[in-house]
């Protein structure tokens, strides 16, 4: 696949602080590209670099195949984790505001606004001065002005945060919508279940460098310690499970029935391991424990962090 | 740069719709109106007469003493105990009681029963004095005081420029340099601040961060400050149409209160100047002198170049102030912050004005040359110069200096704007303020 957006090997330190030290992400074309990582470890900078906020020390970053130029900015969409509007201004003519200042014209701007103000079921709060809105309420409206210049690149930092569970769908299924009709979407967060859901590929940074990158599920069979759980009507209810194929991690009984959490050894065959259990009574369920996000990303997270590192 | 207009728009348009810009801009000429309009009312209100009782004891002045629109006298010939009585009774407003205290004093206590006011009391006592005078005049030299009059040679000190011949006693202008260099001063403060404040509101709505992923610091930083420049430019255009046409519309609806002559004897005759028909004449001949002055100093005083210094300094005076002040709010995140930055650039301005009589004084010195030379005073400090003269590289040089550090100022404030924007959380000292200046775009 085709990688829309790359960084080749970016620097970029504030005086005596590295943010970022030879960091490089290839994003593929159409995918949702998760940048992950603890608070403080040089995501915001990133992407301040890609939103041409700030320019890094030493590094290429290229857009569509071509050096990332002021252009560009009008093809990227960018919703800050830090994020907020003009609290005295009128909700429309804010919204039109913004995306007049992404080049489009001001007749194109209000068709597209009102059409998803309308999507949105908001159009009643054009007039409206947005301190009289809700948090959530002035989040759907930042989320449609950053998606109304039809960006190809899509910058989302923390876009669920003040959602209640209903918007937060309506928002995923938007975020997918998007990647579907041709956008590609970094999406930046802490929220590991929403990773696991939406995101193709994933980039860990943690204390200004890359500690991970690479394709959700890849990531997570990689980080995979071969634990299975499995479902056994034993022959003999008494009967001591044992084996030099696996090792034993917990053991519950319940109803007669036996469920087990086993770690296979290293290199060998799930066959083998079945073939192990198949005298001991009737294999009903098995299935391989495959890590979460969360778990990979505190156990990478620790593992680089200098003060585990006795 | 099409971008920086839709900013200026938006920064303009915004603050023009406020309530507070509106009734600003109405409140403002009315009260300008009302400090010129209201002592010429007042004056003519204050016509309550009051009858003072004489009672003379010295014989010196009966009948003699001149009414006012405001005084009446009324010659008793009775004890001044009983003139005070029937004054408690309210026959009379007071009693002057005159008596005679050794050889070379008057004594003239005013007994009251309502306060007459200080001018009244001071015309008692000059009208007395004068026909002390007029009387020991005739006494001891045989003259009247109208004789003196005539036979006094008068003293006349002129000042005449030596170089261009031209007369010029520039005094009159000062007050005008005044009043421009405190129009400078207001407005730097008050759209300056504004600027501040517009750019701690976009840090703290965190609205920034979406603008500056669509635009530079810079231009919202430049959007921001010409925005809030066109306000001002605005409304203190239509303070002057307001004002003139306040004004205007009162002098022609009571054309006799406000008849120039009125006015001005109203407002400037010396205190308990009688409106005998004599005196009127003094007066209104006071007046077309008064007049003819005031077209002699705008022949004299090059009022092109005030007019030209004043909008240059207006300008770039408040340009390089907003760009610092954008700087100072861009540092913080509240406006009870900005203290520590505040004090080394409001400094400068208030020196400005403290020094002004000084430099008034002292026009050529060495502090009003430096004062105006340093871009922070130069503002204020050079228009009230320039009435009284200034060289032309001094000008040249004070106008420059000035533009260079306007240039310096924005750059600078571009530099720390760019980084303390997107800063939250701790306040900023000075050093870090450095480095941030020097951080790589």
């Amino acid at each position: 696949m085709v990688n829309f957006f790359e960084a080749h090997n970016i620097y970029k330190s504030f005086a005596a602080h590295k943010a970022l030290q030879d960091v490089s992400i290839s994003v593929p074309e159409q995918s949702v590209y998760g940048l992950l990582g603890p608070n403080g470890a040089g995501k915001t900078t990133l992407i301040r670099i890609i939103n041409q906020i700030t320019a890094p020390d030493s590094g290429q970053v290229f857009f569509n195949g071509k050096p990332l130029q002021k252009e560009h900015i009008h093809q990227i969409g960018y919703l800050p984790e830090e994020r907020g509007l003009y609290k005295k201004m009128a909700v429309g003519e804010q919204a039109l505001y913004l995306t007049r200042l992404k080049g489009l014209s001001r007749s194109e701007a209000e068709k597209r606004l009102k059409a998803w103000f309308l999507k949105f079921d908001i159009l009643s709060w054009w007039n409206k001065k947005v301190e009289e809105l809700s948090k959530g309420m002035q989040q759907k409206v930042q989320f449609i002005v950053t998606i109304m210049h039809d960006p190809k690149l899509l910058i989302f930092d923390e876009p669920f945060s003040g959602f209640d569970p209903i918007n937060t769908q309506l928002l995923k299924d938007e975020i997918l919508n998007l990647r579907a009709k041709g956008a590609t979407i970094i999406f930046s967060t802490h929220n590991m279940a929403s990773v696991e859901e939406i995101c193709d590929d994933i980039a860990l940074i943690n204390r200004s460098k890359k500690i991970l990158e690479g394709k959700v599920d890849e990531i997570r069979k990689k980080f995979s310690d071969n634990i299975f759980e499995i479902d056994l009507t034993p022959e003999r209810p008494d009967a001591t499970i044992e084996s030099r194929a696996f090792t034993i991690l917990e053991t519950e009984r319940v109803n007669g029935d036996v469920k087990l959490k086993v770690q296979m050894n290293a290199n060998d065959h799930t066959n083998h391991l079945l073939q192990e259990l198949m005298p001991y009574g009737q294999v009903k369920g098995f299935r391989e424990m495959i890590p979460g996000m969360n778990d990979i990303f505190i156990k990478l997270v620790q593992e680089n962090n200098p003060a585990n590192l006795q | 740069m099409n971008k920086v207009w839709l900013i200026i728009q938006r920064e303009y348009l915004t603050r023009v719709k406020k309530k507070s810009f509106i009734i600003m801009t109405i409140l403002g000429p009315l009260l300008m109106a009302a400090v010129m309009i209201l002592p010429v009312y007042l004056a003519q209100q204050s016509d309550k007469v009051y009858t003072l009782t004489v009672v003379d004891e010295t014989g010196l002045f009966l009948n003699k003493i001149r009414e006012t629109s405001s005084l009446r006298f009324r010659y008793a010939d009775q004890p001044v105990a009983v003139a005070r009585d029937s004054a408690r009774n309210g026959a009379s407003d007071g009693v002057l009681y005159i008596m005679r205290e050794g050889v070379s004093k008057v004594n003239a206590p005013i007994f009251f029963e309502s306060q007459i006011g200080i001018s009244n009391i001071e015309y008692v006592r000059s009208e007395l004095q004068n026909i002390l005078d007029e009387i020991q005049l005739k006494a001891e030299f045989g003259i009247t005081k109208q004789e003196l009059e005539t036979r006094k040679i008068r003293v006349d000190v002129g000042l005449i420029d030596n170089q261009t011949d031209s007369e010029g006693n520039p005094l009159e202008l000062s007050i005008l340099s005044m009043v421009a260099g405190m129009i400078i001063y207001f407005f730097i403060f008050m759209f300056g601040a504004q600027v501040m404040r517009g750019v701690i509101e976009e840090k703290t709505s965190r609205i920034v961060e979406v603008i500056v992923s669509s635009v530079r610091p810079f231009q919202l930083m430049m959007g921001k400050i010409v925005g809030v420049a066109m306000v001002g430019l605005t409304q203190f255009m239509l303070w002057i149409v307001f004002t003139v046409m306040i004004v205007g519309f009162v002098t022609v609806a009571f054309p006799d209160s406000f008849s120039p002559d009125n006015t001005i004897q109203q407002q400037f005759s010396p205190p308990g100047a009688g409106l005998t028909p004599g005196q009127n004449m003094a007066v209104n001949q006071d007046t077309n002198a008064m007049m003819e002055a005031v077209y002699g100093v705008m022949d004299r005083i090059p009022v092109v170049t005030i007019l030209l210094s004043f909008l240059f300094y207006f300008l770039f005076g408040y340009l390089m102030y907003s760009a610092l002040f954008a700087a100072i709010g861009s540092a913080v995140d509240n406006e009870a912050d900005t203290q520590q930055f505040m004090l080394p650039v409001t400094i400068p301005m208030i020196l400005s004005i403290v020094m002004s009589s000084f430099i008034m004084n002292n026009p050529q010195g060495p502090v009003a040359f430096w004062l105006s030379m340093i871009p922070l005073t130069s503002p204020v400090t050079m228009m009230m110069r320039i009435p009284f003269g200034v060289p032309a590289w001094e000008l040249a040089l004070s106008m420059v200096i000035l533009i260079l550090s306007f240039f310096g100022a924005i750059w600078l404030a571009a530099k720390i704007y760019r980084t303390g924007i997107l800063m939250y959380g701790k306040k900023p000292t000075y050093k870090e303020l450095w480095k941030w200046v020097r951080y790589r775009g």
